[in-house]
C-alpha cells in the first residue's frame, strides 16, 4: 500500500500538524484578561482562556500543568507566548513547551502589572505572527500525526452507524502506522472486560484495569451508584437494554486494533498504534486532553447533535442519524446516515470519513472552526487548597 | 426502505429496528458487514432502535449484539419478539 501522506506543517521536534497557530496561553485564571488583550492587539493569534491555575496541588497539579504545556507543544502550534502571574510556574510552562525546539517566550505580571506585560507580550506575539506566516505545509505521511476520537450525544444510531465507521477509520489509521488515542473511562464501563483484552500485554491490561477501578472507586466514594442508573431512562426509551450493550455501541469506534498503551490524563503519547487514556466523557474536558497529548485531527460522532469545538484541534463531526444531518447540517461534516438505508456501506462510510479527514488535514476547515467552536476546557480533579 | 433491521454481527441473536416495527409484519434484517439478508416475522410493536430477537431463546440464555454478550434472557423469548428491559437484565449488575 502507497503510504498515505497530507500537506502538513512538520515542526522541529519532527512531530506533524494540520493547523499552524500562534498561541497565547495563561498559565493561570488571573493570567487571562492580559492573554485577551494581546491576542486583541495582535489579531490572528490564538488566545486560551481557561479558570484555573493557581493553588492546585499534587496530582491535579501535575495534570495542570501536563495539559498546558502539551497544548503548547501541539504541533498545530508554531509559537507560543506564555503569560502568568508569577515567574516560577510561567517558566515551567515556558521550559516544558521549549523541549520542542519551537519557538516560546514567558512573561509574567507581577511588579509591572498587565498593562506593561501586554505591551512586553504584544511585541512577541507580533514576531511569532511574521516567522508561523512563513512557515509552509509539506507532504508528510499520515503515519507521524496523531489523531483521537469520542461520541457524545449519542443514540442508537452511534451504535449502528457512526461509530462503527469511525472504527474503519481508526483501523485504516492504524494501519497506515499512525496513532489513535480514545478514552472516556466511565462510558466504556460495561465494555472493560473487551477492552482489557485487547491489551497487548499484561502491563498494558493492568494499568488500564486500575484506571477503571480508581474510577469505580470515585463514584463509590460520593457515595452514589451510576452502575444502578446505567442506562439511562432515555437510553432505554431510545432502545438500549443493559449497560453492557450501551458500552459496546460506544467502543465500535475504537475498530479492532490492539490497544498499545494506557495512557495518563493529557499524556503524550510514546507507542504508534490504538491507545487509551484515562479520561472524562465530557467533550470539551476529553478533546481538550487529546489535544495535550498531542492529536492534531480528531473524529466525533453523534446521535442527537453534540457541537462541540476546540481551539487546537479540528473536530471532524459525523452522523448517521439522518433527523440530526438535514436539521443539524451546519454542525455536521459527513453526513453518513446512508448508513441506516442500506445506501451506504461501513466500508463506504469509513472510506467518506478518511476522504473528508484528509481534506481538513490539508487545510480545509471542520465545521467547528467555521463555527467558532474553542471550547478549551482543564480537566480538574479536586478542589485547590 | 425495504429493511427493517440492521444486524451488527454474524453470530448476533438480535437486530436493531431502523424505523418502526409492527406486529405481524415480515422484514428484512441486513448482516452490516455481509450484506447477507435474513427474513423474520415481527410479533411485537418494536419502536426504531430497538432490538427484535432472530432466533429463540430460553430462561437464562447469554443475549448476543456486537458479537459480544449484551445480557440474559429473563424468560422465554420467540424468535420476532421484542428484546428489552422486560425480558433481558445485565450480566454484570443488577
Amino acid at each position: 500500500m502507497a503510504q498515505q501522506t497530507f500537506w502538513g506543517y512538520r515542526r522541529a521536534n519532527g512531530a506533524v500538524g494540520s493547523r499552524n497557530y500562534v498561541a497565547i496561553l495563561p498559565v493561570d485564571d488571573l493570567s487571562n484578561a492580559a492573554v485577551e488583550g494581546v491576542a486583541h492587539l495582535a489579531p490572528g493569534t490564538l488566545p486560551l482562556p481557561h479558570p484555573y491555575g493557581r493553588l492546585q496541588f499534587g496530582e491535579d497539579l501535575d495534570l495542570h500543568f501536563r495539559t498546558l504545556i502539551g497544548t503548547g507543544q501541539n504541533a498545530n502550534i508554531a509559537a507560543v507566548v506564555v503569560i502568568g502571574i508569577e515567574p516560577n510556574w510561567t517558566n515551567r510552562v515556558v521550559q516544558g513547551i521549549a523541549e520542542t525546539g519551537k519557538p516560546v517566550r514567558g512573561f509574567s505580571i507581577e511588579g509591572q502589572g498587565d498593562t506593561a506585560t501586554i505591551a512586553s507580550a504584544v511585541r512577541q506575539a507580533r514576531d511569532y505572527l511574521y516567522y508561523a506566516s512563513e512557515l509552509r505545509r509539506e507532504e508528510v505521511p499520515i503515519a507521524d500525526a496523531i489523531f483521537s476520537t469520542k461520541c457524545g450525544e449519542s443514540d442508537t444510531t452511534s451504535g449502528l452507524g457512526s461509530n462503527p465507521a469511525v472504527g474503519v477509520a481508526v483501523d485504516w489509521l492504524v494501519d497506515q502506522g499512525a496513532t489513535v488515542i480514545f478514552g472516556e473511562t466511565t462510558e466504556i464501563t460495561g465494555a472493560e472486560h473487551i477492552i482489557a483484552g485487547r491489551c497487548r500485554n499484561d502491563a498494558v491490561r493492568a494499568r488500564y484495569l486500575a484506571m477503571h477501578e480508581n474510577y469505580q472507586q470515585l463514584v463509590r466514594s460520593q457515595g452514589v451508584d451510576l452502575l444502578g442508573s446505567q442506562p439511562t431512562q432515555g437510553n432505554i426509551a431510545g432502545g438500549l437494554s443493559t449497560i453492557e450493550e450501551k458500552a459496546l455501541g460506544n467502543i465500535q469506534k475504537t475498530g479492532t486494533s490492539p490497544i498499545v498503551d494506557a495512557l495518563a490524563p493529557a499524556a503524550a503519547p510514546t507507542q504508534k498504534g490504538l491507545n487509551f487514556m484515562d479520561s472524562s466523557s465530557a467533550a470539551a474536558e476529553f478533546i481538550t486532553l487529546m489535544g495535550a497529548a498531542g492529536s492534531v485531527f480528531h473524529f466525533f460522532t453523534t446521535g442527537q447533535g453534540n457541537i462541540v469545538g476546540n481551539p487546537v484541534v479540528p473536530v471532524l463531526k459525523t452522523t448517521a442519524n439522518p433527523r440530526t444531518a438535514q436539521l443539524m447540517a451546519e454542525h455536521i461534516d459527513v453526513d453518513i446516515s446512508g448508513l441506516l438505508s442500506l445506501e451506504m456501506t461501513l466500508a463506504q462510510a469509513g472510506q467518506a470519513l478518511v476522504d473528508m479527514m484528509v481534506r481538513n488535514l490539508n487545510g480545509r476547515l471542520t465545521a467547528t472552526e467555521v463555527l467558532g467552536h474553542k471550547e478549551f476546557v482543564l480537566t480538574k480533579l479536586y478542589r485547590s487548597s | 426502505m425495504a429493511h427493517g433491521l440492521l444486524i451488527h454481527a454474524d453470530r448476533d441473536q438480535v437486530g436493531v429496528a431502523v424505523r418502526d416495527l409492527k406486529p405481524g409484519e415480515t422484514v428484512t434484517g441486513v448482516y452490516q458487514l455481509s450484506l447477507q439478508e435474513t427474513r423474520i416475522t415481527v410479533r411485537d410493536a418494536v419502536p426504531l432502535g430497538h432490538k427484535v430477537a432472530l432466533r429463540e431463546l430460553q430462561t437464562g440464555d447469554t443475549v448476543i449484539e456486537y458479537g459480544e454478550v449484551i445480557g440474559v434472557a429473563t424468560q422465554p423469548i420467540a424468535a420476532g419478539e421484542h428484546v428489552h428491559v422486560h425480558n433481558i437484565k445485565s450480566v454484570r449488575w443488577g
